[in-house]
């Protein structure tokens, strides 16, 4: 039991274990952001609600805001700067580009992120809310993809190009 | 869907991989944490800040209110105007703000402050019937607050067939998905931001003319910007705050307002109430065309909304009258959201144009094309380019409306009733002046610099097209260098004229550049050349009406157990003239159609009028569209060429596409059901509302 | 949000030893909704005692054909089971249609039993509301009501339960397993989990302080069962339940829960009871819903609900159990 209301927590970011001071009521994303200089995570609204901020962890897409950063010592943590190997470029990330996925750009780093992660959650079989069968291996149509990015509000709009670009990188 | 032809943006590799930053973002040593502090009663006086609580955490270093702010002078709003009196005219004004060494104290510290009031009686409810209604000289953009012609009660008395019907919007907020975020640093007299906002240049400005101190002494650093619609026009009331704790704190301070604080620390749209009249003969000639438009300002500053400018424009008749009325509520100033006026203006009048269609037994189309007016009606100016018709017919072709049945509420299969809707699209052409600087260096390559900034419109990968072709060389050996007062005067984006007035500046430069390189001999001195062209005396002459056009076609299936409307096709076809990058054009017109479905179908800021209160400040309770409710979406450019339009050779885009979209739905959606939705949002009590 | 201890529960005996004498712990398991709260200053906790690596993120099939989820289980785990996808459906519709894929990846089973009403009232601190400020008053009823409930409401407070997932644990007829402070296990059926608000509408579970939920006993459902889950909100995904129904039907009998419209899952007992081994007509079906609203409490711009609900049982009837197609 500790009296402690900060303390050193271990956070591995991106392959890499960063240990950080910590107040108890830092976030994820705000150790991110504040802390370890990583600001491809971007804060939309701080509360869940418009997925901006999303990273991975432990392969598993997660809103970095309603995380508390102590909280998720040991576990995994893998941001849009993670995303690339070296100067090539992770092929959502590429995609996103080439369909023009993106306007302001400020939701594209939880897009991509998200994206990742939705596409693991395929391959696992995870069905969504529009699948017609819940049991069989789910098809990614284009309003399965719209329903599983959801979670990640555009409002510059550019749904359709976000869609695109999953739906290229999916269809390999 | 094609993201269109045209260079991917310069950008984009900063923005997919992370690297690219915005304002919050800098990192910048000994920065303080600030967290504005907003009044709790709708109106009264601050009697107390009682900061004994905060002050007692050590990493708390300020509590910033009233009695200990500096002075600043009158800008653009009172609302920017902050600490500057007890006087509280809306729930949510600044009242305080909270410095602190750590978010996390500063955050806690906001929550330890005692705020105490003595409460005013408050007004918070837009109503008709309000005896103190104004009506304003002028509205924004400089539209008479009234304009008539001919006689337009007689002509409703004799019109064959007349429609009046009352539609009405909500106060919807801009959300850009970025809140707005500042740095600010004081050295001396000179006042040093990374900023959030549509424009460094007028950044500057306003920050300026709030300290009292000249624009150049304001430093604005915007190098990419999450956002905006219109909320970062101008500095808002809660990034002035983060200057002011900088000021007193003699630190650098930075500010991120939460989503909450969005709601009533920046700008937002005013709810709007249009009552329209139409009159026409049988064969559907308008005879008579009658906008009543009512808003709100805040009670301490005066916006008028141009509710009924798209009206002056749109249709032939000779018995045109525009009105507006302006109540004075205890809420927020509300200010520009994409294409104001023009979005709920168009709402109201292209669902009455819809109304008069059934009302006349006549296609919709149709009506349109009857009463296209040679001249722009209420100026009787001639157009600088007018291809609404050529929308209407090329939209109509490729949507398939030839074969539309118009009866409403006969399509249903399943659980789905299914219809069909149009609507026109209009957006002025706006352009300013401004400079723009022009190098040649000796190894052959360009820089320009601009005081432009790019909200997410491609407007530095435009730029950058515009220079190579302006200086006939390859875009790899130009550099365009944007995002910072310091380049000079320099148009908003905002009024879609962001791109056209940069551009023409830059091209003037380079072209400038160009004569200056022949006198040399075509060889660049040792040290360069940089010439600086200035765009102020090139504008457009009021001597013709000029706007961008467009038209909405839309399908919707309505749940008809439910009412739940889905829109499963919006195709627009869009005038715009010529287009500096057809990629990131495309992409603005389809985000301009989505955020006009999104107002269709879910956006609205509910008041409290008892308590003066935005009850639903959040995106969990604020919905804007999601990705799983963009189905189907088509824009298509119409390929023309007007020769009077901006320096450049195009009109704006960036606020064409949400224009009369919102009015296609709801179309849409009585074709489907029968059911005339004339309040926005289209929610499924509206819908079942038999 | 106030400074806060952490610490983290190595053990079941070990959560319950931390939280002892704690009067302002709370505990944490996804913190979707409790993290949310906190920076609202909504919740002011002085320890949080994180539960969420506890060994409660099972999901066991019992011997009987029913399923155990555990307290800590996340979504995707959730989702992703075989036997809940094949013989749960209105479970994972339930799930599949609530907040987010990372909100559902993130948030435990035993977070959203308790997540806390998303009255914008309730979120707000500046404005009355009894829930939070016992007391203080109700800013909803005449206010922004739009959202909340119908039934089951009190003058005090018209807030609803914002879970999905619940919803459909009560059509299952769920039960949620507690373990108490001291170590020992209690089983409440999910229809006892909440209580409503009355005159005292900051009480919402019969959970004690320390109280764990560990996990829900789902029980085999019933033979022949045809089950679905059928929402309306404002926008096609990412919102709340405007109004929402789950439904387990059989031959002899019905369940039907209602999201949205009250401050719990709320059973249409009286419907089940009217409409069990008869083979409705649509009107029957719809009369039989209007019954179970005769103690509806419904306030001016929230009044549709009951309507709306009446409509999508009776859609849910007609696509589950066609007129005559079932007997």
């Amino acid at each position: 039991m500790t009296d402690q209301l900060r303390g050193e927590v271990v956070l591995r970011v991106n392959g890499v274990d960063r240990v950080v001071n910590l107040d108890n009521r830092t976030t994820l994303l705000d150790a991110l952001r504040e802390h370890l200089r990583l600001t491809g995570t971007k804060k939309g609204c701080d509360h869940g609600q418009c997925g901006a901020c999303t990273v991975l962890v432990d392969g598993e897409r997660a809103n970095s805001c309603l995380l508390l950063a102590v909280a998720v010592e040991g576990r995994a943590v893998t941001t849009v700067e993670g995303l690339a190997d070296g100067d090539e470029l992770h092929p959502l990330q590429r995609a996103f580009i080439a369909h023009d996925g993106f306007q302001c750009g400020y939701c594209t780093p939880g897009q991509i992120c998200s994206a990742v992660g939705m596409l693991a959650e395929v391959a696992g079989g995870l069905p969504s809310w529009v699948s017609a069968d819940l049991v069989a291996a789910p098809e990614l149509d284009d309003d399965e993809i719209r329903e599983r990015m959801s979670g990640n509000l555009c409002r510059c709009g550019a749904y359709a190009g976000i869609v695109a670009a999953i739906r290229e990188v999916a269809d390999g | 869907m094609s993201a269109g032809s045209g260079l991917p943006r310069l950008e984009g590799r900063d923005k997919v991989t992370g690297a690219a930053r915005y304002a919050y973002e800098y990192p910048i040593e000994d920065c303080l944490y600030v967290w504005p502090v907003g009044a709790t009663v709708a109106s009264g006086t601050v009697t107390e800040v009682d900061a004994t609580a905060a002050l007692a955490d050590p990493e708390v270093v300020a509590v910033v209110d009233h009695t200990n702010a500096p002075r600043l002078r009158p800008a653009v709003t009172a609302d920017e105007l902050v600490l500057q009196s007890p006087t509280v005219a809306y729930r949510g004004q600044v009242v305080a703000a909270v410095v602190a060494t750590t978010l996390e104290a500063a955050r806690e510290g906001a929550e330890q402050l005692l705020v105490r009031y003595v409460e005013h009686p408050h007004k918070a409810v837009l109503d008709p019937d309000d005896p103190d209604l104004e009506q304003p000289e002028t509205t924004n953009a400089g539209f008479p607050g009234t304009s008539v012609k001919g006689d337009v009660d007689a002509a409703l008395a004799a019109a064959d067939v007349a429609v009046d019907h009352i539609y009405t919007t909500p106060p919807e907020h801009n959300n850009p998905m970025e809140t707005v975020a500042i740095i600010a640093r004081w050295d001396g007299e000179r006042l040093l931001v990374h900023d959030s906002n549509q424009g460094p240049w007028a950044a500057a400005t306003g920050y300026g003319m709030l300290w009292g101190i000249p624009a150049d002494q304001v430093d604005v650093v915007t190098e990419h910007v999450g956002g905006g619609f219109g909320s970062k026009v101008w500095p808002t009331a809660g990034a002035v705050v983060a200057t002011v704790a900088a000021r007193v704190t003699g630190r650098p301070c930075k500010l991120m307002l939460t989503r909450q604080q969005m709601y009533t620390m920046a700008p937002a749209r005013t709810a709007t109430r249009s009552r329209i009249r139409l009159g026409a003969r049988r064969d559907g000639t308008l005879t008579a065309i009658d906008h009543d438009a009512l808003q709100y300002s805040s009670v301490i500053h005066e916006f008028v909304e141009q509710t009924g400018s798209a009206t002056r424009t749109m249709y032939a008749s000779d018995n045109l009258r525009i009105r507006h009325r302006l109540a004075r509520l205890n809420l927020p100033t509300p200010r520009v959201m994409r294409a104001p006026g023009k979005t709920p203006g168009m709402f109201a009048l292209e669902s009455a144009m819809d109304e008069l269609a059934y009302a006349l037994g006549m296609d919709p189309l149709a009506l349109r094309l009857r009463n296209e007016p040679p001249t722009e009606p209420a100026t009787g100016l001639p157009f600088g380019g007018r291809h609404l018709v050529d929308c209407l017919r090329a939209g109509a072709d490729k949507f398939g409306w030839a074969s539309r049945d118009p009866t409403p509420a006969v399509r249903r299969r399943g659980r789905w009733l299914f219809g069909t809707g149009l609507a026109s699209a209009v957006y002025p052409v706006y352009q300013q002046g401004g400079t723009a600087t022009a190098r040649a260096s000796p190894d052959g390559t360009f820089d320009v610099s601009v005081a432009a900034v790019d909200i997410g419109t491609g407007a530095r990968t435009a730029l950058w097209q515009a220079v190579a072709d302006a200086l006939g060389v390859p875009p790899s050996r130009v550099s365009v260098h944007i995002g910072r007062s310091a380049f000079g005067q320099s148009s908003l984006a905002g009024g879609s004229a962001g791109t056209a007035s940069w551009g023409g500046a830059v091209r003037k430069a380079c072209f400038e550049l160009g004569r200056r390189l022949a006198e040399h001999g075509g060889a660049v001195p040792v040290d360069g050349l940089e010439v600086t062209a200035d765009t102020a005396a090139d504008q457009l002459p009021p001597d013709h009406a000029r706007h961008s056009y467009g038209a909405h076609f839309c399908a919707v299936r309505v749940d008809a157990d439910t009412g739940q409307v889905r829109v499963d096709r919006l195709l627009g076809v869009f005038a715009h003239g010529h287009a500096l990058n057809a990629r990131t054009t495309h992409s603005q017109l389809l985000g301009g159609m989505v955020m006009g479905l999104s107002i269709a179908l879910c956006e609205q800021t509910i008041v409290d009028p008892r308590l003066g209160l935005f009850v639903n400040h959040d995106l969990a309770q604020y919905h804007i569209a999601t990705n799983a409710d963009i189905r189907g979406l088509e824009a298509h450019s119409l390929e023309h060429t007007d020769d009077d339009v901006t320096l450049v050779g195009g009109k704006g885009i960036g606020e064409l596409g949400i224009v009369g979209s919102a009015a296609a739905v709801a179309n849409a959606v009585f074709h489907a059901t029968g059911v005339r939705v004339r309040d926005l949002p289209i929610t499924v009590e509206r819908v079942r509302a038999r | 949000m106030r400074a806060f201890r952490y610490a983290r529960a190595s053990d079941p005996a070990d959560a319950a030893t931390l939280v002892a004498g704690e009067p302002d712990a709370v505990y944490l398991g996804g913190g979707t909704n409790l993290v949310d709260l906190m920076k609202l200053g909504v919740l002011r906790p002085g320890l949080v005692v994180d539960v969420s690596r506890l060994p409660y993120d099972r999901i066991e099939h019992l011997p009987d054909g029913g399923v155990l989820i555990g307290g800590a289980a996340r979504g995707g785990r959730v989702g992703r089971d075989d036997v809940l996808r094949r013989r749960y459906p209105a479970l994972i519709r339930a799930l599949l249609s609530g907040a987010s894929a990372q909100i559902r990846g993130q948030a435990t089973l035993a977070g959203n039993l308790l997540q806390r009403t998303r009255c914008p009232y309730f979120q707000n601190t500046t404005v009355p509301c009894n829930k939070r400020d016992p007391g203080s008053g109700c800013s909803a009823i005449p206010g922004a009501h739009r959202d909340l409930g119908v039934i089951g409401t009190s003058d005090h407070c018209v807030a609803t339960h914002p879970s999905d997932l619940a919803v459909a644990l009560a059509a299952y007829d769920a039960v949620v397993e507690v373990r108490r402070r001291d170590g020992t296990e209690v089983l409440v059926p999910i229809g006892d989990l909440y209580r409503l608000p009355g005159d005292t509408p900051w009480i919402e579970t019969v959970l004690e302080p320390g109280d764990l939920i560990t996990g829900v006993q789902l029980p085999p459902p019933p033979d022949g069962a045809v089950a679905t889950y059928r929402k309306v909100r404002d926008r096609w995904s990412f919102a709340f339940a405007t109004v929402s129904v789950a439904a387990v039907l059989t031959a002899d009998e019905v369940r039907l829960a209602l999201g949205g419209v009250a401050p719990k899952p709320w059973r249409l007992t009286a419907t089940e009871r009217l409409l069990a081994g008869t083979d409705p007509t649509d009107d029957e079906v719809r009369a039989a819903t209007r019954a179970a609203f005769a103690d509806a409490r419904p306030l001016p711009d929230n009044a549709f609900k009951i309507e709306l609900a009446v409509d999508l049982v009776a859609a849910v009837f007609r696509d589950l159990r066609p007129v005559g197609a079932g007997r």
